[in-house]
């Protein structure tokens, strides 16, 4: 099956998309850090030596939930070869209330520095508990095993129902509910409650001739990134520190790093790696503080690697929820009210993405009455951290589910039941701001267009459609051009590039500048090259980076145009920026041969010294992007397996700057959405632990297990980006649990409610249906 | 180095290395630690993810799971010596035109993999590429683009075979 490549064009008239053609936006241009991929060159966060380094390993609680009596690490210490241990005692306690935004979580961190080593207690298998820096990995390895660490164990909890219940072990003793009014007396596991929503919706019920109510359960997951967590930390004896890391924001990283050492900022420099997914889950510091604690001990360079092992216990998850969604509509096919109460475990501390996931709920639909409830549930998991979407697509599973059930039970095609509903510019968002323009009706009539949509389902088979939302977002962003002295230039960004954000915003310079692409240089630099920026996540990149890219490319030209203006004692109203070159303008057109950057910059000496461009913006006004996926399944009914014979995705990016990394974000996150929907899972035994902490039984799609996937770009400007990008990373995640929900329906008359739809669930409800 | 630890020696893309090697020491551990060939991957070190592929007497082999010591005397090809320095093999060049990789990490795997597959099969099917592949973890492509690549590049070696 060929995958369908094409761009619907639904250009609106706006300040630089018009009529003007493009040289370098819109095509599949190179990119620059490729080769160094091919060819293995690319440094990433496990691949960097320094002479004298040590290897760090960090010791974990073997317990769901333990009081911390006692550490003991003198025999550790008294080993050969074992140069520093590090525990609670190293690393400062932080205030209380101490949160501060940070992408897209917020960070409290007087959790912080407990997540990172435990302190009074183990709050889950796996928390660091010690760490060792020793000669070799083996001699670490075998450090460990002589700390003395005393535990009481403690009854644990990890599901969300039962964590909510009155009789459940408190993960923090002191924990009132946030949100509540009035606040609660005593302690629970619920840190917060959130609502968002308007109208009435008893009101809205009233008005509803079918009303559908469920509940859904979804187990926790991890982002699963191919490259473990690593670092290597130097620190010097003047108090000055490097670090070295695999991160989605060496910036974000070195403020948590620099808070948790209790460090001035600009003494810790740190350099981001090429990084091997992330996903969310690099969003966060693990190994990062630890390793420049024990640097700072031993006066040596350490580096820490996570095992995959580790990697599944102690880093990332992505929550577990509990759910319910209730919606009505009249005959005619319009949603009167939708109500969702959402249950995340947040994990050990407070913080799960449960306020994002109530917003986007019902994103896609304009509704008088509508109320979306969020719970914050601390369990004895890590910390959740973000996932792509974080929340987006466990609401909207709900939602859709209910969405599908709805039209079926109207007898209304569901593509053509989410139109009579679904939102358009100037509509006030379930969640509060009014639409800008959106493309949500162009993505579901591109679907129920698309060939795969009019194609006949073979025997047995079954088809499903979702909607989703994310908002994308902007944030604090810098960039610098170095022009050299031969007229190329160096860009220097510092978000580090996880899916090809190097080619986009070299691309978007060119084409502001007017030059060749291969003439621009880009680089990711480290904390010490240019201003603050957040990390890479939200879907920001290539929308805030293309801001602060094209601003720096803006400024360039000016001074560019300012040394053409010495050069000719022309007026600098004079000169124009065109092609790449200055020329003389208006009534001096013509009177002298223009000058190309290669030109200005061999005698920029003469003219005034060096050029550079630079931007810094906090950007607003990201575009909010929707998505809608078909998908095609067989079910094997003797075993219960579901296959994905068919996908297509349809999602507005505003602009696609390079078309093959946009499909690729969106082929991406569908099969991380298929993973998710049919296999992926933590299981926990009787004691908390977790049991299938590896590659082989926490089952990632692999390649055939998914066909191609097809992908259709629509193209619905975001009129607040200079070539109208909104960003794309993040929606595709979004459709494919209800998507795949709503097919294996289809095809087997079963509606689940539970995730992961995995062979045994499948043959279980098979079974049982009869 | 221990007093077990016992001489290895080991021919790399072409250039031959002797290194002492401790018996619990993996192939993968050989290379990126004792020779800073760090462009072979660790994702898992159980063999479930692919990303330390690299070929061993011609056959592709995961070398967390082949132990150093086992290699005396063989010869081995790793992502670092695939493209001669002026030109990139096919599939490095099919890779980058399909744009088959997001992050990189599990490209120089996947890249040993498929030149062991076509090796023997220039033209494998889509379905054969799957399941050849199907030890390689991606998370970021959803494997689409990949697929596309392999087939290109088995028609590129094929087209310049004839």
């Amino acid at each position: 099956m060929a995958a369908v490549e094409k761009i619907i064009e639904n250009r609106i008239d706006d300040k630089t998309t018009d009529s003007k053609a493009l040289k370098w936006v819109g095509t599949r241009a190179p990119r620059p850090d490729g080769v160094d991929k091919v060819t293995g060159r690319a440094k990433f966060g496990a691949d960097t030596h320094l002479p004298n380094m040590l290897i760090g390993k960090v010791l974990r609680s073997p317990h769901a939930h333990a009081r911390i009596l006692s550490i003991d690490p003198s025999a550790a210490l008294a080993l050969p070869g074992v140069k520093a241990v590090v525990t609670r005692d190293d690393f400062p306690d932080q205030p209380a209330g101490a949160v501060q935004p940070a992408g897209e979580m917020i960070i409290n961190y007087r959790d912080m520095t407990r997540n990172i080593m435990a302190r009074e207690k183990a709050l889950y298998e796996g928390h660091a508990v010690a760490a060792v820096a020793a000669v070799s990995d083996r001699v670490a390895g075998q450090a460990l095993t002589l700390i003395k660490v005393d535990y009481e164990v403690l009854p644990h909890v990890i599901d969300v129902d039962e964590a909510m219940g009155a009789d459940a072990p408190l993960i923090q003793e002191d924990l009132i509910t946030e949100g509540m009014d009035p606040a609660p007396e005593k302690p629970s596991n619920i840190a917060k409650r959130v609502e968002f929503g308007h109208g009435d919706i008893e009101t809205g019920f009233s008005q509803a001739q079918v009303v559908i109510e469920r509940e859904f359960k979804t187990r926790p997951v991890h982002q699963g990134y191919i490259e473990p967590h690593a670092c290597l930390a130097s620190f010097s004896e003047d108090g000055q520190a490097d670090l070295w890391c695999s991160t989605q924001g060496h910036y974000v990283a070195r403020g948590h790093c620099a808070t948790l050492l209790g460090m001035d900022v600009s003494k810790l420099r740190v350099t981001s790696s090429e990084i091997g997914g992330g996903f969310g889950g690099k969003t966060v510091v693990y190994l990062e503080p630890v390793a420049l604690a024990l640097s700072r001990k031993a006066c040596q360079p350490v580096k820490m690697v996570m095992t995959r092992d580790e990697v599944f216990r102690a880093s990332g998850p992505a929550c577990g929820t509990s759910m319910q969604v209730r919606i009505g509509a009249t005959r005619e096919g319009k949603i009167t009210a939708g109500d969702a109460t959402l249950k995340f475990q947040a994990g050990a501390f407070a913080g799960s993405p449960v306020p994002a996931a109530a917003m986007c709920a019902f994103a896609p639909y304009d509704l008088e009455h509508v109320r979306s409830v969020g719970y914050d549930v601390l369990v004895n998991r890590p910390k959740v951290a973000a996932y792509r979407a974080p929340g987006a697509p466990l609401g909207e599973y709900a939602v859709e589910s209910v969405i599908d059930e709805l039209a079926k039970a109207l007898e209304l095609d569901p593509i053509e039941f989410r139109l009579l509903n679904a939102v358009r510019e100037g509509v006030d968002s379930s969640y509060g701001p009014k639409f800008g323009p959106i493309g949500c009706i162009q993505t579901l009539e591109a679907a129920r267009d698309h060939d795969h949509y009019q194609t006949p389902l073979g025997s047995g088979q079954g088809r499903g459609v979702a909607t989703g939302y994310w908002f994308n977002i902007g944030g604090q962003t810098s960039a610098t051009l170095n022009l050299s002295e031969d007229g190329s230039v160096a860009l220097v960004v510092g978000t580090p590039d996880i899916g090809g954000s190097r080619a986009s915003l070299a691309m978007m310079t060119a084409e502001t500048l007017g030059i060749e692409l291969d003439k621009v240089r880009p680089l990711v630099g480290d904390t010490s090259a240019l201003g603050y920026n957040m990390l890479t996540g939200g879907s920001r990149v290539t929308f805030a980076g293309g801001i602060a890219v094209v601003g720096a490319a803006e400024d360039l030209i000016r001074q560019l145009c300012e040394r053409a203006a010495l050069t000719w004692d022309l007026p600098l109203d004079d000169v124009e920026w065109i092609e790449g070159e200055a020329r003389p303008a208006n009534g001096r057109a013509g009177s002298e041969a223009p000058m190309s950057m290669a030109e200005i910059a061999k005698d920029m000496a003469k003219s005034g010294g060096p050029i550079v461009g630079r931007h810094s913006t906090n950007a607003q006004g990201a575009g909010p992007s929707f998505g809608t996926h078909v998908v095609d399944v067989d079910v094997d009914r003797e075993t219960g397996r579901v296959s994905v014979t068919r996908y297509t995705v349809v999602q507005d990016a505003g602009k696609a700057i390079h078309p093959g990394y946009v499909e690729g974000q969106y082929q991406g996150g569908a099969v991380q959405g298929i993973g998710w929907a049919l296999n992926e899972e933590y299981i926990y035994d009787e004691k908390g632990k977790i049991e299938n902490a590896g590659f082989l039984d926490y089952r990632v799609p692999v390649c055939s297990d998914v066909p191609m996937i097809d992908t259709v770009i629509v193209e619905v400007p975001n009129p607040e980006h200079p070539y109208g990008v909104r960003g794309v990373g993040e929606t595709p995640i979004v459709p494919p649990l209800a998507a795949i929900s709503n097919a294996v329906e289809n095809a087997l008359g079963i509606r689940f409610t539970e995730l992961p739809m995995s062979p045994p669930r499948v043959l279980a409800a098979i079974e049982q249906a009869g | 180095m221990s007093e077990y630890s016992r001489r290895v020696q080991v021919t790399i893309n072409a250039r031959e290395h002797e290194i002492d090697c401790e018996p619990r020491q993996s192939l993968l551990e050989l290379l990126r630690d004792g020779l800073q060939l760090t462009g072979s991957k660790e994702g898992c070190n159980d063999g479930n993810c692919g990303a330390c592929a690299v070929i061993l007497e011609g056959k592709c082999v995961l070398s967390c799971c082949v132990l150093a010591v086992e290699v005396d005397g063989a010869i081995i090809e790793t992502i670092e010596g695939l493209s001669d320095g002026l030109e990139l093999h096919p599939l490095q060049s099919a890779f980058l035109q399909e744009t088959a990789l997001q992050c990189g990490y599990c490209t120089p795997g996947l890249i040993m993999a498929a030149k062991d597959l076509l090796s023997h099969e220039p033209n494998p099917s889509e379905s054969r590429i799957r399941h050849w592949l199907a030890n390689n973890l991606c998370r970021c492509t959803g494997y689409d683009r990949i697929i596309k690549a392999v087939k290109k590049a088995g028609e590129t070696i094929a087209a310049s075979h004839e």
